[in-house]
């Protein structure tokens, strides 16, 4: 008997003779779902001052942009006060965003070696979605965010999220959002780990920096 | 369960042992402490709390329900999704299963992301038999892999090992597995924070196998879920070209949905953070075009003992654990004993009644594990799932003494009592203990006395006819120290 066979009969002596329903039907009737969408009530613009607050708080650096002409500029700035040599930039990323930057773009599917990457100083990329209650934001892999690896190995990322679109309040509106087969990676503030006497630290193996633009939408 | 600690006296003796080391109580104090203080905050930001908890409670109760549909489904799907999917009915054959995985890449090194379930089958030790290097990455495991020890705590496993002793650890150790620790190398956080990132860094850049656990798997879409703070997750997630995750099979949840309530509850409770860092979820792999993360993807079902545990139907429940530490924090017997004391990778009051499920009652570590509680309920009340610790407590301390019916390795057995009352004298042992602590008992006892009504007379299911006609055993009306006091206290006080 294949170990498959030996653990699927083990559970079903351990459930039991006795009849179980179908799973799905039962399923829906056995969870309460009592639980908030949201917590507490928000105009949209309150939403996005908890979502920078929450980053803040979670040593996320914040910055507003009043509209997307301001965009190019503030990444500029934000790139020169860094000084890296190379950045990284997801091949969706709207080419205006860094019209105004000096440092030598890199594309994501030029680097093909882990090392390649390493060799970056800083990633530019948009977002799928951000969650204000938590100071999250969601990559999911598209065109303007790219691969994992690239948000993970540069020490400093910047990340541009369009408010108030993709802001929502809470964890379960974001799940609503998001495609379970993409792969995703949710962010909230830098790297970090207390594990040194419970003393948070940043920037264990992610990124050290972590910068969020919010630039509102026309 | 293989994962017991060779050689490992029994609770009160280890626990004794523990705690005449005052850097260990002073450490383990702090810790729990702060990350206590910090999760009631983190857990009043949410006044859904209560039905979130109760939310999570009935997913995980219906999962296990239909624990055989979800796990066939979720076979299905991570499938469809191009991920291999593997059954281990025991340690030692998860540990083949990996060992093979890793040997058909051709590969001697791997890079692991904290896992418990690799921790319970002794997967490195194994590994490391076949030739094979497991680097563990998360800080903390490093500690512990470098300073040739053992984990004590779930979520911060070097909870016992003060800035000091790292960097004596760092300075010492790092050189033998690859990029040493710099020579100037200093005792504050982020000097050794940093002497890890670039000590693992070059071992990120070049790995071709990643090993990894999940906290959660979505039987509906077959999506793994990384719950992490560091990004050493991320790394082994995403870099090496091969990833072979190592689940229990209790860790599924029917839909994806229902990381909603997980999401929620997991962060905040453990960490006491409103969302952990870094949080990876992926379902197979991923189509050549996007090239995004390993091209291969294994996933190894474990059982060792869960469906054991999973035929109890008192014990059942410590299945729901998502293992977010909560109740190790507020625990003043393993705030004074530590992680070690509880002879497993499971420690605290989730390990005192998981341990001795998973691995049976035989042993003696086993036998005293169900004794290593003042029954305060303090667990209960924080555990984000409601597992009723203490109720499953008295359940295993009584088979242990009655003996009675339970399931070992799928067949039906009936255990004997405790030969030679070996765990009444756990019990006493365990007793003595918290006598010379009288603060840990005193703690206990006055949140005792409180949730005492939470406590249920009858057992659910079958068990009802046994329970309709005996009281189920319940947190004494009389404190247990004063039943002691009143009828040994002459003899033992002074112990
Ligand atoms: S038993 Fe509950 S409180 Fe303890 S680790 Fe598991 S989920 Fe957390």
């Amino acid at each position: 008997m294949s170990s498959r066979d030996i653990i699927l009969g083990r559970v079903r002596r351990a459930l039991g003779e006795a009849p179980r329903g179908d799973a799905q039907t039962s399923y829906e009737t056995a969870v309460d779902r009592e639980y908030r969408r949201e917590h507490g009530s928000r105009t949209t613009e309150e939403t996005v001052g908890l979502l920078a607050a929450n980053l803040a708080d979670y040593r996320a650096i914040v910055h507003r942009c009043q509209d997307e002409e301001e965009l190019p500029d503030l990444i500029m700035r934000l790139l020169a006060a860094r000084g890296p040599q190379y950045v990284l930039v997801p091949p969706g990323l709207p080419p205006e965003w860094m019209s105004a930057a000096d440092p030598t773009r890199v594309h994501d599917r030029a680097v093909s070696t882990t090392h390649d990457v390493d060799k970056v100083g800083s990633v530019v990329t948009g977002c799928a979605v951000a969650v204000a209650e938590t100071g999250t934001i969601v990559l999911d892999g598209s065109p303007d965010q790219g691969r994992r690896r690239i948000t993970l190995i540069p020490d400093h990322h910047i990340c541009v999220v369009r408010v108030p679109d993709q802001v929502v309040s809470s964890v379960p509106q974001a799940l609503e959002r998001l495609d379970p087969t993409r792969p995703l990676t949710w962010i909230s503030g830098p790297s970090a780990t207390s594990d040194i006497e419970l003393d948070r630290v940043e920037g264990v193996h992610g990124p050290r920096t972590l910068e969020v633009v919010l630039v509102s939408g026309e | 369960m293989s994962g017991t600690f060779v050689g490992m006296p029994a609770f009160p003796v280890a626990a004794h042992e523990a705690v005449g080391n005052t850097t260990l109580r002073a450490n383990l104090r702090h810790a729990t402490h702060t990350i206590r203080d910090k999760r009631a905050k983190a857990v009043a930001e949410l006044d859904d709390w209560a039905l979130l908890r109760e939310a999570g409670k009935q997913i995980k109760d219906h999962t296990l329900r239909h624990l055989d549909t979800y796990l066939v489904q979720l076979e299905e799907a991570v499938t469809a999704a191009g991920g291999v999917v593997h059954w281990a009915a025991d340690a030692a054959e998860a540990n083949r299963i990996v060992t093979r995985l890793v040997k058909e890449t051709g590969e001697s090194e791997v890079v692991k992301v904290k896992s418990m379930a690799t921790q319970e089958i002794g997967l490195n030790e194994a590994l490391e038999e076949a030739g094979i290097a497991a680097y563990e990455t998360d800080l903390a495991e490093l500690i512990v892999q470098l300073g040739h020890d053992r984990p004590s705590h779930i979520l911060v496993p070097a909870i016992h090992r003060n800035r000091g002793e790292i960097r004596d650890i760092f300075a010492k150790e790092m050189g033998e597995w690859g990029r040493p620790a710099p020579e100037d190398l200093t005792d504050t956080p982020a000097d050794l924070a940093e002497a890890a990132r670039l000590h693992l860094r070059e071992k990120f850049l070049r790995a071709k196998v990643g090993i990894s656990g999940a906290n959660f798997m979505v039987a509906e879409t077959g999506t793994l879920v990384v719950v992490e703070s560091e990004g050493n997750g991320r790394m082994c997630l995403t870099l090496p070209e091969t990833l072979i995750s190592v689940v229990g099979i209790e860790k599924i949840v029917p839909t994806w949905r229902d990381l909603e309530v997980f999401l929620q509850t997991l962060p905040r409770s453990s960490t006491a953070e409103r969302m952990n860092p870094y949080t990876s979820m992926w379902t197979g792999t991923s189509d050549t075009e996007t090239a995004d993360g390993p091209r291969a993807f294994h996933l190894v079902l474990l059982d060792n003992g869960r469906t054991d545990t999973l035929a109890d139907e008192v014990g059942r429940q410590a299945l729901r654990c998502i293992r977010c530490s909560a109740c190790l924090n507020v625990c003043p017997v393993y705030e004074r004993a530590g992680g070690h004391a509880y002879g497993s990778v499971y420690p605290g009051p989730i390990g005192a009644i998981l341990s001795p499920q998973l691995r049976g009652t035989t042993s003696e570590i086993d036998a005293s594990l169900p004794y290593a509680s003042s029954l305060c309920g303090a667990c209960y009340e924080v555990c984000p799932v409601a597992i009723d610790i203490p109720e499953v407590l008295v359940h295993l301390r009584e088979r242990v003494v009655q003996g009675g019916p339970a399931t070992r390795q799928g067949n039906r057995v009936v255990l004997k009592p405790a030969k030679g009352h070996a765990a009444e004298r756990a019990a006493m042992r365990a007793a003595g203990w918290a006598f010379v602590h009288p603060g840990a008992l005193r703690a206990g006892q006055r949140v005792a006395s409180r949730t005492r009504r939470f406590h249920p007379r009858t057992l659910p299911g079958p068990g009802r006819a046994w329970s309709a006609t005996r009281d189920l055993p319940q947190v004494p009306a009389e404190p247990f120290r004063d039943w002691w006091q009143r009828t040994h206290g002459k003899k033992e006080s002074g112990k």
